[in-house]
């Protein structure tokens, strides 16, 4: 909350226009920016410029207007790829606002203090690994052979390592394996953009006789709105890059998972197994038009970036 | 900032309009002509005529880069130890394992960039069908062409027969072969003695054995199809035309061939009957779990060792191998191919002398082969091989006799194509017979996954 505090600050300071703007003020903005704005142009812009550049044109550098989009649309990966990812989403992101929201709440208002901490902290443990090594760790526990949970595997009756990977179960894996790595961290986040929700607010909505689930859902999730559709944009942004975790699946596996399982993973066979830059880069394009498109629906429905002009 | 008429709304408004005043120019634009997407990647399409290899300049003595697995490290080892005067740098790489295309992201890579290319590598056959063709435009095949004043011919006619065959691209070799994984029943002799058991020498008669065990002996496997190359295997073995270039582009993957057929249905009832499980022989937890109970599997020659003596330790004079299984009314098997690697030779060498000196002493010379891990192709070298106790004395009997049959018995008909045969085995069949499904009810899936992956490769596909 401090970050959207400073962000009111220094957004409505030009505003106000009443202060002589010094040199020396201004150069030393520049001096801070500077160094995210190279980097951001280095390996955010330019990238992306590039790969507008070839999802446009062909491996000769000819102008191929959709065509690489057309193509990779009628790739017979590219349905699947898609559908796979989307599904993949709505469990996580359901689980995600739902599970992180919830626990939130719960550390907030139902839970000693000292025991909160203690519990955000195991929380947040999980998301301090590296991504490849939680994966690592998730391969072991699936696996009914070494897996510390076996007897809940054998329960599901999964008694291979190769059941447990069958294709249906794919999406539902890698939502725990993101759940598990990154939700504990929102879980704090959420837990301080409650705390910034006045006392008094919640005493009044306690005086008009709201229980703790009243005033979580009438008080506490609305004010924390703008959090959640954060939290949504970024997990929804991370959820279609999904690329690890299935590539990581496809080799402990030996290939039972489809080396194009995501779409993600679809644009790496294009670029090298077959060369094809181009095509990898269209559906680059797709996901990043996918992410836009998402965030801008949240951004408008949530008012995020709606400053309070007080 | 919902509610209508404010000014930041028009504004946006105005936005939106002109946005999509310019995207509609921009889409006029586009479709009053434009290249097709597909004047692309000469990677896989037919690449035809291809000029005369023309090498680089040369530095010799330079240092020679070489990529090798794990397996063929000692051996490159090995050649630096009596070849001092060769400067090398030596990295290990996964080899081509288990459908890995690292070497090939790699070399796509380096073929934008223009530099960085190994020397000399190791790879799978299936490698040397992208690097005997540009990756691109403009592009040099990775591989060199070493028949071209590079290895002599007489080198060259003393590989295996057909050996060399995933090497030829377009009348040239573009690699030498290392080793041939030749298909042979293995069986436990102790095992097939005490319970008076007859090795089977025909598909049926296989077929028979398996339901015996599987009644007199439960546990007990004939078989197992959950490997990656298990389907190198059987439908090799069995003839089955799933990656059949008729053409050099053009792919036959017709999997309701009876020779397909013929050997699901078998498969199907050995499974049903638990003698032939669908875990693979290298899956986790195998060789502890059942490692100890396989009677039979047909397989390549390299299982005696990697199988049977590293995964299963199975003890010393138990083991041995007969050859290949025939079919009724055939007089001569014919029989699949599990592997097998080969050594190729950048055609952006700056020391082709090394290089091609080093591939060559790799492939064929008895101080290297002799005490290789796996058969060699080249002819000579595999006698030596043959001769050397290390290979041998593992076994209840002499497998030269099956091995050397076997060798001339792999059946020609499965190509290797652009793309790896084990995709679409691991990632449609496995997971289908891991839920129950049965074999021959899988074929039509496993077939339009191959037709599949043909197409986006750029193979014409035909399934009759």
């Amino acid at each position: 909350m401090t970050l959207l505090a400073t962000r009111q600050v220094t957004a409505s300071a030009p505003r106000r226009g009443s202060r002589p703007r010094r040199w020396g003020r201004g150069s030393a903005g520049w001096f801070f920016v500077a160094g995210y704005a190279v980097l951001l142009l280095a390996f955010g812009v330019f990238p992306t410029c590039y790969a507008f550049y070839l999802a446009f044109t062909n491996s000769a550098g000819q102008f191929t207007g959709f065509n690489q989009f057309t193509k990779v649309v009628r790739d017979y990966r590219f349905g699947p790829a898609f559908s796979h990812v989307l599904l993949y989403l709505v469990l996580w992101l359901v689980t995600l606002v739902v599970l992180t929201v919830l626990a939130a709440v719960l550390l907030r208002s139902r839970v000693r203090p000292g025991l909160s901490a203690l519990l955000r902290f195991l929380y947040y443990i999980p998301g301090a690994l590296a991504g490849v090594a939680s994966v690592l760790v998730w391969l072991f526990m699936l696996d009914p052979d070494v897996s510390p949970v076996s007897w809940l595997l054998d329960r599901l009756g999964l008694h291979t390592f190769a059941a447990v990977l069958a294709p249906g179960n794919l999406p539902v894996i890698f939502m725990l394996i993101a759940f598990w790595t990154g939700a504990g961290g929102w879980m704090v986040v959420m837990y301080g953009a409650l705390n910034n929700i006045p006392d008094e607010v919640i005493e009044a909505a306690r005086m008009d006789g709201a229980g703790p689930w009243r005033t979580a859902w009438h008080i506490q999730i609305p004010m924390i709105r703008q959090w959640i559709a954060y939290m949504t944009i970024l997990a929804f942004a991370g959820g279609t890059q999904l690329f690890v975790e299935p590539q990581l699946l496809q080799t402990a596996s030996l290939g039972r998972v489809s080396p194009a399982w995501s779409p993600n993973q679809l644009a790496y066979v294009y670029a090298f197994q077959q060369g094809d830059f181009n095509g990898a880069a269209a559906i680059s394009v797709f996901l990043l038009a996918l992410g836009l498109i998402c965030a801008g629906l949240l951004v408008a429905r949530s008012n995020m970036f709606t400053l309070d002009e007080t | 900032m919902r509610s209508s008429g404010s000014p930041r709304t028009t504004l946006r408004r105005r936005a939106v309009q002109a946005a999509a005043g310019v995207l509609a120019a921009a889409v006029a634009t586009v479709l009053t002509g434009c290249a097709s997407a597909d004047t692309n990647s000469g990677s896989g399409k037919a690449a035809s005529g291809h000029a005369a290899f023309t090498p680089v300049k040369q530095k010799p003595g330079s240092q020679i880069t070489v990529w090798a697995d794990s397996t063929r490290l000692p051996a490159v080892q090995a050649y630096q130890k009596s070849h001092p005067d060769v400067k090398m740098k030596i990295v290990t790489y996964d080899g081509g394992a288990d459908g890995s295309t690292y070497l090939q992201t790699k070399v796509q890579l380096f073929d934008r960039t223009g530099s960085g290319w190994p020397d000399v590598v190791f790879g799978t056959p299936t490698d040397v069908t992208w690097a005997s063709a540009p990756t691109k435009p403009g592009a040099v095949p990775f591989a060199a062409p070493l028949d071209e004043n590079l290895v002599p011919a007489s080198t060259l006619n003393n590989f295996a027969k057909g050996s060399l065959t995933p090497c030829q691209f377009n009348g040239h070799t573009y690699c030498l072969r290392n080793d041939i994984a030749q298909v042979v029943l293995w069986y436990n002799k102790t095992l097939m003695d005490r319970w008076g058991y007859k090795v089977p020498t025909t598909w049926p008669e296989y077929e028979a054995l398996g339901e015996k065990v599987a009644k007199e002996h439960p546990g007990y496997l004939v078989g197992s199809v959950g490997d990656t190359n298990s389907q190198e295997s059987y439908f090799w073995s069995s003839q089955c035309p799933a990656f059949d270039l008729v053409k050099p582009n053009t792919l036959r993957v017709a999997l309701k061939d009876p020779n397909c057929t013929r050997m699901s249905t078998l498969l199907d009832k050995l499974i049903s009957a638990k003698a032939v499980t669908t875990q693979g022989f290298f899956s986790q937890g195998f060789a502890k779990d059942s490692g100890s109970k396989v009677l039979m599997a047909n397989g390549p020659s390299w299982y005696g060792q990697y199988l049977f003596k590293s995964a299963f330790h199975t003890p010393a004079k138990q083991m041995a191998a007969a050859a290949p299984l025939t079919w009724p009314g055939e007089s001569t098997a014919s029989t699949g191919n599990v592997g097998g690697g080969v050594w190729m030779v950048s055609s952006h060498s700056t020391n082709l002398k090394a290089s091609t000196d080093l591939a060559t002493w790799l492939t064929t010379s008895d101080a290297n082969q002799a005490a290789a891990p796996t058969y060699p192709a080249y002819g000579p070298a595999a006698t030596a091989w043959l001769a050397n106790p290390a290979n041998r004395d593992y076994f209840a009997t002499d497998v030269s006799g099956p091995f050397r049959q076997a060798a001339d018995e792999v059946w020609t008909g499965w190509s290797n194509t652009k793309f790896s045969d084990a995709t679409a085995w691991s990632s449609v069949v496995l997971p289908a017979l891991t839920a129950g499904k049965s074999l021959t009810a899988t074929l039509p899936a496993w077939q339009s996954a191959i037709s599949n992956e043909a197409k986006a490769d750029g193979y014409q596909v035909t399934n009759q």
